[in-house]
């Protein structure tokens, strides 16, 4: 790295600075290394690279399809939790395909060890630890916007840089509670980053402040395992990356447990709502309702005379075992009473106490669809600072946030991602897009096209992308090329192969409970039948190619989900038309008088990228974007 | 370039005249030729030279005729919209032109938003760019009285009807959501017959909405209405002013109107079965008696009456046989012949007649100073009427009823989304897969009642499940 000494302070000139180690900032800083960029990444600790302060698993419902997809955009996310995992299980298995979630108990410190290797052993990748304390920007030329132009950490040392991407996580500004007792720091203890809010104001950027929390730790030896649930891994493991040999991940696991709250529990905790930060009045932080404290699942849902809790290991070198189900701001002394009346829990030793977490993040209104600050060029934000939630969603953001701050440099087009292409768009267009009150989560729901969207056919969708960006190796995209066009071509086969009522067919069908045939059928027709599989159909099909397992899979799904899958389509391409029509950067939208003044508020604050994301603004009608389309079209011609 | 085919009534919802029905778009010329025939029962207007203008009949699904009509044909890009348009005139009336709507739309036409053609000659460039203004303007304009008129037709029965389907639908979307999302807490096995029990109810009651509409309810059972007062009050005035031409004899002798007249005329969506009166006075002539009971017994039979009082005579009286009658029936006041008590300077007995009123124990709900004369207070009475209309006070069915085709467009939409999930759970495919079009159906009401899908559908999984981890 080019450094000059100048007066009392070191100056570096280096491409990108990335702030933070989370999980966003460690996928940020590898996509900009890996591209050709010198990267220097900062964390206040190089202990928490990749930490996971809460949960001990990646994935699951929805976050699993986050990082099968960033995994096929050539993320390092799905590689790292399929070396580190000790359990791995596919959720909603019996339920369609669009919604099976893959979901992996991770070792939380060989996790984070696996990705600080990764990081330290990539090129162009320097880790310096240090509180950035200040964004550095000059005026643009038009002097309407500013440009990022460095870093400086707390030592004083200034980072020359041309972007930096900002992926502060929940450190900002951070304090924990735990009744009473509040301490300043940032996740586990650790130190909380306490000058770059006010730089970030300096500049303009608009901030909030969000909380969360985070369960109790409990030590294995003092539970009574015998009294729960057991839950066993899936056996075989199916991997996150697509370039990971399932073979080579198949390996003993260990357990996770399932206990119960009751009524005890229950009056514990009314008794003594007075003393939680959040019924008190102390936390004015807004928390998420997916992730409830069990005060809120008390109160707010009086009718259930239990709740579950899964009591799961946070690694193969540790007897701390996570209290999932149970976070919580109640004070220590309550905390202990009330676990002690779980079954299982009687002797319990707490090794961490829960707590509560409130920190500054973003408004992300701010952002462009490719993550950069609109009023800053070449500030990229990414993660929990942009008022996310989870680990998973950091990373995705992290990584499109390091592809496009890259492509910046390169002087290429962003990566946008569109809601009909992945939940990683999905999530970008709903946090930049929409008004969130709470840290964002994930979720199957929020995807309209999630026939489309399935964990099982990221790489089909996104390994090109990937490819094209320059993080996907060319053998790595020509395994894909070769499995779509597998599955094109055994698609075409069964569609055109017609079998006739043959005796031999007939009695086949009987075996299967499946009505006999009148009229010829194609070998596709019958795959639609409940009750008949591409693996039954064997029998009638005698000279089938011998095909991988994921490719039978994708035809599989194709074809029997073929009415619901070509609706989707249809909607996708009425969808994509909106989403082409782009609205220039710098419209006016005091010149367009037509629009209501609800909608015009809205456009000028959230400033969307085309009609599409226009439409989904609440508070734009279909009205108003009628007139808009109309303005467009006089500034479109009158040029 | 917009690839769907658009169709609306273009020419004003009346009784009277001729009506408009205008397509446009590439489906335009085969839709209109599926449901066009000539005198000889043949037809291929795809075949037709442009800007020609034919004679037939419009027949629906069932191959019945609906109406004898002209129909013109604009092919692209020499319309209005650049587009194939065509355009149907039929013989007016809000029957028959909703009719010929209907079975455009069933065939492939969707409703046009407001301001939607206008807003498609701008885009194909058939307007100049300096009318871009104005083409924005029209469409705020009709989409805003679009919107007032949604909103008030949304009467408190009807509201409350939707909301109820809507909220039952979203219950299910979010129960099957909440279970997808947290499958370790919640379990749907052998949810589909529990759905499918659920889902008939939905589709009964959408499909009783629907039916209210294609029945037109409203329109044979409008509100009831008698117009009643003493003689030369002004009662047949208010009732040719109000049905627009001059239909019930008018002279400035008292009695000349001997019978009851009864007209039904619409105030925008709300329609009112109009009876004018005889005064109402002791007499000595017998036909005139006849004509005062039937005043009477048509009074009895209303949901409401206007009493027309001449507020420039100090001779007015109410009849004792009226007294509990307007006590018990929904009442609007006119102080009528107001030009005269402000430029003729007669002495304005206003004041007098609402005491008069009051003594009796007789409440009107409104009362408006009128004059037949300058038309003053006239656009005021019919807003009252409908005001009490929407609020619900006044109802002339004592059913719900649907009136606004947007609404029975969506509303066929969700009925359709429904049978689709009926299918589904039949075919026995995942539950994930039912919520595909549940959101649909959802998706339909909600542009009706204006909810927000996405975030209603997250704000009800945490408000009803207990989630997270």
């Amino acid at each position: 790295m080019k450094s000059v000494y100048a007066e009392n302070r070191t100056e570096y000139y280096t491409d990108i600075c990335v702030i933070g180690a989370g999980h966003a900032g460690c996928e940020a800083a590898l996509a900009c290394a890996r591209l050709g960029f010198e990267t220097v990444i900062f964390t206040v600790s190089i202990e928490s690279i990749a930490l996971m302060p809460c949960n001990p698993n990646i994935g699951g419902t929805s976050k699993g399809h986050l990082v099968r997809e960033l995994d096929a955009l050539g993320g390092e996310m799905g590689r790292n939790i399929d070396r580190t995992f000790i359990q791995s299980r596919m959720l909603n298995a019996s339920k369609g395909p669009a919604v099976h979630s893959l979901r992996a108990q991770a070792d939380k410190s060989e996790y984070s060890r696996s990705m600080r290797k990764i990081l330290e052993n990539t090129d162009n990748l320097y880790i310096r630890q240090g509180e950035i304390c200040e964004i550095l920007t000059e005026e643009t030329k038009d002097l309407k916007t500013k440009s990022v132009t460095g870093v400086k950490t707390f030592n004083g040392t200034v980072y020359h840089c041309r972007a930096v991407i900002l992926a502060s996580g929940t450190y900002l500004n951070a304090r924990c509670l735990c009744g009473e007792a509040i301490t300043y720091t940032g996740p586990n203890g650790l130190q909380a980053a306490t000058h770059l809010s006010s730089s970030l104001t300096d500049i303009g950027v608009k901030l909030r402040r969000f909380k969360t929390g985070t369960p109790a730790r409990m030590d294995a030896r003092s539970l009574d395992f015998s009294k729960m649930e057991e839950q066993k891994g899936d056996d075989p493991v199916v991997p996150f990356s697509y370039s990971t040999d399932p073979d080579s991940i198949q390996k003993e696991q260990v357990s996770c447990y399932l206990t119960y709250t009751n009524e005890k529990t229950h009056e514990i905790i009314r008794a003594n709502l007075d003393r939680s930060p959040i019924y008190a009045g102390v936390i004015e932080g807004t928390g998420p309702r997916y992730c409830p404290s069990i005060e809120d699942k008390v109160v707010k849902f009086a009718d259930k005379d239990r709740h579950q809790i899964f009591i799961e290991p946070e690694g193969l070198y540790t007897n701390e075992m996570y209290l999932s189900g149970m976070s919580s701001s109640l004070p220590e002394d309550v905390q202990i009473q009330m676990y002690r009346t779980l079954p299982g829990l009687e002797n319990c030793h707490m090794v961490r106490n829960a707590y509560a977490i409130e920190y500054d993040c973003l408004c992300p209104g701010q952002l462009k669809l490719s993550l950069e600050l609109r009023e800053v060029s070449g500030l990229f934000c990414a993660g929990q600072f942009n008022g996310s939630s989870g680990y998973e969603e950091a990373a995705a953001q992290g990584l499109i946030a390091g592809i496009n701050a890259s492509l910046k440099l390169k002087g290429r087009e962003p990566v946008i991602l569109d809601r009909s292409q992945a939940y990683i768009g999905v999530l970008i267009d709903d946090l930049v897009t929409k008004e969130n009150n709470e840290p964002y989560r994930m979720m199957t729901s929020r995807a309209e096209y999630r026939l489309i969207l399935r964990q099982d056919n990221a790489d089909l969708r996104l390994r090109g992308i990937g490819y094209e960006v320059g993080l996907v190796s060319k053998e790595d995209y020509e395994k894909t090329l070769k499995k779509a066009s597998q599955i094109r071509d055994e698609i075409e086969r069964l569609s055109s192969l017609s079998i006739g009522g043959k005796a031999s067919v007939q009695e086949y069908l009987e075996k299967y409970g499946s009505a006999p045939l009148k009229t010829a059928f194609t070998l596709a027709e019958l795959m639609c039948r409940p009750e008949l599989d591409y693996e039954k159909l064997a029998e009638l099909d005698p000279d089938r190619p011998d095909l991988p397992k994921d490719v039978i899979e994708q035809v599989e799904t194709e074809i029997k989900y073929r009415g619901y899958i070509d609706r989707q389509n249809s909607q996708i391409e009425d969808f994509r038309k909106n989403e082409k029509k782009k609205i220039p950067y710098d419209i006016d939208y005091d010149d367009v008088e037509s629009l209501r003044i609800e909608a015009r508020q809205k456009l000028k604050t959230f400033r969307p990228d085309n009609i599409g994301q226009a439409s989904r603004i609440s508070g734009v009608s279909p009205s108003d974007i009628a007139v808009l389309l109309v303005y467009l079209k006089k500034l479109n011609d009158g040029k | 370039m917009n690839n769907d085919t658009i169709a609306s009534i273009s020419t004003a919802l009346s009784e009277s005249g001729i009506g408009i029905i205008r397509i446009s778009g590439p489906d335009a010329i085969s839709i209109a030729d599926r449901i066009y025939t000539d005198k000889k029962g043949t037809h291929n207007l795809k075949s037709y030279r442009s800007h020609t203008i034919h004679y037939g009949f419009i027949v629906n699904v069932f191959g019945e005729i609906i109406d004898e009509i002209m129909i013109s044909i604009m092919k692209a890009p020499n319309s209005y919209t650049k587009e194939d348009v065509v355009e149907i005139n039929c013989h007016g009336g809000v029957r028959v032109c909703r009719n010929i709507l209907d079975t455009v739309l069933s065939t492939g036409a969707r409703l046009a938003d407001p301001g939607e053609f206008t807003k498609r000659a701008f885009l194909n460039g058939r307007l100049d760019l300096t009318r871009a203004e104005a083409v924005m303007d029209i469409i705020r304009a009709n989409s805003d009285i679009a919107l007032d008129q949604s909103v008030k037709q949304l009467r408190g029965d009807l509201y409350s009807l939707l909301n109820n389907i809507c909220s039952d639908i979203l219950y299910e979307i979010a129960h099957i959501e909440a279970v997808l999302d947290d499958p370790d807490s919640y379990d749907i096995s052998d949810y589909g017959d529990e759905l499918s029990a659920k889902i008939d109810n939905i589709s009964e009651n959408l499909t009783t909405l629907i039916r209210s509409y294609d029945e037109g309810r409203i329109l044979s059972e409008g509100i009831r209405t008698s117009i009643l007062g003493n003689p030369n009050a002004g009662k047949s005035s208010l009732m040719n002013l109000l049905y627009g031409e001059n239909r019930a004899i008018v002279t400035d002798i008292p009695g000349t109107t001997r019978d009851t007249l009864t007209e039904t005329i619409r105030l925008g969506d709300v329609t009112i079965i109009l009876t004018d009166t005889a005064g109402i006075r002791e007499t000595t002539d017998k036909i005139e008696q006849i004509g005062v009971n039937k005043a009477i017994d048509s009074a009895r039979e209303s949901d409401l009456i206007i009493y027309v009082t001449d507020a420039s005579s100090d001779s007015e009286t109410i009849d004792g046989s009226l007294t509990e009658l307007l006590k018990n029936t929904k009442l609007i006041l006119l102080l009528n012949k107001s030009d005269l008590t402000l430029t003729d300077n007669r002495t304005d007995h206003s004041e007098e007649m609402i005491r008069a009123f009051e003594e009796k124990g007789i409440i009107p709900d409104r009362i408006l100073s009128t004059s037949m004369i300058t038309r003053a207070g006239i656009e005021e009475l019919k807003s009252a009427i409908k005001e009490m209309f929407y609020k619900g006070d006044l109802s002339g069915d004592h059913r719900i009823t649907i009136t606004n085709l947007r609404h029975v467009e969506c509303l066929k939409e969700a009925l359709a989304s429904l049978y689709k999930v009926k299918e589904s759970i039949a075919s026995g495919v995942s539950e994930d897969l039912y919520c595909i079009d549940l959101t649909d159906a959802y998706r339909s009401l909600a542009h009706i009642t204006g909810a927000e899908v996405s975030e209603d559908i997250v704000n009800e999984i945490f408000s009803r499940f207990c989630m997270g981890k």
